[in-house]
């Protein structure tokens, strides 16, 4: 295996006695690849997140994340969830910035090149939309904008990898299928790899090369099916017969994996 | 724990059926707004002097408010003097506890282990009445000013650091996962978010902090000093001086809600974005 992300044979038991997690969940993630992740709630998805990006070491198995044991925190790694997160105290461009003043290099040239940066944070944030929101505080932006500026600081110091748990999953549908269409065009400008965990299918299809359903906990990879609709994909892929199928088809699997017994 | 020292504004009374234009309203309600706590306190003070007169209570056992500010003028001397003492001590002592109170909720706020170790000796200590401790601050420190300023501070410091300690525990698992990704440290989350989080916590503990430093002070004062407000008290209730006595209550009363007052707006000032929307 050479994977840009490599899960082999992991599995994940919170406490000494409980119920495992994860059950012998293997995963091959190439480098630049757009994976989505769904499932049924309580399936591991979210501890599928934590073991990738080093937040919690796997009871057994191994993670490799380009080319490296995972064995703590990884700072490739941008994450963003359903809860923005944004701190009510900075503006939109400082929050953005956030992450410019933990990781290196850019921590220590920060001061050095301040106004480079806060270049850089304005392109992005002008990328998604945002531009003339900078000096805005969250709470003045709505629940939309928030989730865009979320994105601009999982993305600001540029990591390889970006992990998205439900990021768009407390928006109207309107507004979701708005982010979708942003952040598509974030990761085909930029090609970072993506993991995105969803509950919505049609978010999954629009959005993934790869989908990847999970079975109820213990949660195991049952299938992995791929997406070979063109990009960038549209409104109106979601309305082509392909779609349609792709989607009718994984909502078939999550329901027999919902009716399971065990 | 820390819900009960956060002080919200209060509700803003119904809306009364009212024809005239939104913004002459709304400056007409927010006159009434300001006006209200003077209007209260005028207001206990008519009831006060009425039930008073009409019951014809002796003034050896409850002074009407005139007689009480009549003493506050002929003695005014005396009482600024005490007033100035009393001020000091207990500005002295919640000086002391912001410091320390600080320094232990951040401890106790930052780590698991501090906390479990630390808070059964916080809660045990904090029920110990004071007055209990006021003998031994005396037996230690003789007659005088620091048993005052020990006593003030003693009492006040607990809502510091509960407050301070639960701002700082008190990080969404979300967001402490995003910083721990980027590697950030736990110095790096306590200075970005935890400091930042703690403050509006800190500055409401203040307004609770100050009001019981000054219920230490004086309470030290009335049995191990010949200073201060209490004390004033203490000597004129045993010469049956009654009117002298409230005056002393009305003193306190007085400078602690100014003392509030100082904390409300230095915390206003400075945690805006935790105000939000209720300007
Ligand atoms: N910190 C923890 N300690 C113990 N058990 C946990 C912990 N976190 C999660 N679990 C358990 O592990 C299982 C998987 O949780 P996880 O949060 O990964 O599910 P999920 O697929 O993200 O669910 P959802 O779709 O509802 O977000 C759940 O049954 C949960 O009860
Ligand atoms: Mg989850």
């Amino acid at each position: 295996m050479s994977g840009f992300i490599e899960l082999d044979r992991v599995r994940l038991r919170y406490q000494e006695g409980d119920e495992l997690a994860l059950e012998q969940t293997s995963l091959e993630v190439a480098e630049g690849e757009f994976v989505a992740v769904v499932g049924p709630s309580g399936c591991g998805k979210s501890s599928l997140m934590k073991l990738v990006t080093g937040l919690l070491p796997p009871s057994e198995g191994n993670i490799t994340v380009a080319g490296q044991d995972v064995s703590g925190p990884i700072s490739i790694v941008g994450m963003a969830f359903q809860a923005s997160t944004l701190l009510p105290w900075r503006t939109t461009l400082q929050n953005v910035m956030l992450p410019l003043e933990i990781v290196q290099p850019h921590r220590s040239q920060l001061r050095r090149h301040r106004a480079a940066y806060e270049e850089k944070a304005r392109a992005l944030l002008a990328e998604v939309g945002l531009s003339g929101f900078e000096d805005k505080y969250p709470w003045e932006l709505s629940g939309g904008m928030q989730q865009r500026a979320n994105l601009c600081r999982a993305l600001i110091h540029e990591p390889k990898l970006l992990m998205l748990d439900e990021p768009f999953g407390a928006l109207d549908a309107f507004t979701r299928e708005e982010l979708w269409d942003t952040l598509q065009a974030l990761w085909m400008q930029h090609g970072f790899t993506v993991i995105l965990v969803t509950h919505d299918l049609r978010e999954a299809v629009y959005l993934a090369d790869t989908v990847y359903v999970m079975s109820k906990r213990p949660g195991r990879i049952l299938e992995r099916r791929h997406n070979p609709l063109p990009r960038p994909r549209t409104q109106e892929t979601s309305f082509t017969s392909q779609f349609v199928d792709l989607v009718h088809e994984l909502r078939d699997k999550i329901k027999d994996v919902r009716a399971a017994d065990g | 724990m820390a819900e009960e020292s956060i002080t919200r504004d209060a509700p803003a009374p119904p809306a009364r059926r009212d024809d005239r234009p939104l913004v002459k309203r709304m400056a007409t309600h927010r006159r009434t707004q300001k006006a209200a706590p003077y209007l209260s306190t005028i207001g206990l003070f008519v009831l006060w002097e009425g039930i008073v007169r009409l019951f014809d209570v002796p003034t050896y056992i409850l002074p009407t408010p005139s007689e009480s500010f009549v003493a506050v003028w002929e003695y005014r001397d005396a009482i600024w003097m005490h007033a100035a003492q009393t001020l000091y001590t207990t500005l002295a002592g919640f000086a002391i506890a912001v410091v320390f109170g600080v320094l232990l909720g951040a401890l106790v706020g930052s780590s698991r282990a501090i906390y479990d170790a630390v808070n059964p000796l916080l809660i045990g200590f904090n029920s110990i009445p004071k007055v209990a401790v006021v003998p031994i601050l005396v037996m230690w420190f003789g007659i005088g000013s620091v048993p005052a300023i020990l006593t003030a501070f003693l009492i006040s410091f607990f809502p510091i650091v509960v407050n301070v300690a639960t701002g700082l525990a008190t990080l969404e698992p979300e967001l402490r996962d995003v910083l721990r990704s980027l590697g950030a440290t736990r110095r790096d989350i306590l200075v970005k978010v935890g400091f930042p989080r703690a403050l509006p916590y800190f500055f409401a503990s203040l307004k609770v902090a100050i009001t019981l430093a000054f219920v230490g002070s004086v309470l030290a004062e009335t049995v191990a000093s010949n200073l201060g407000v209490g004390y004033l008290m203490m000597s004129a209730s045993s010469k049956f001086n009654m009117p002298l006595v409230f005056a002393g209550l009305m003193v306190i009363a007085a400078m602690g809600i100014a003392m509030y007052e100082v904390c409300n707006r230095i915390e206003r000032r400075s945690t805006k974005w935790a105000h939000r929307g209720d300007q």
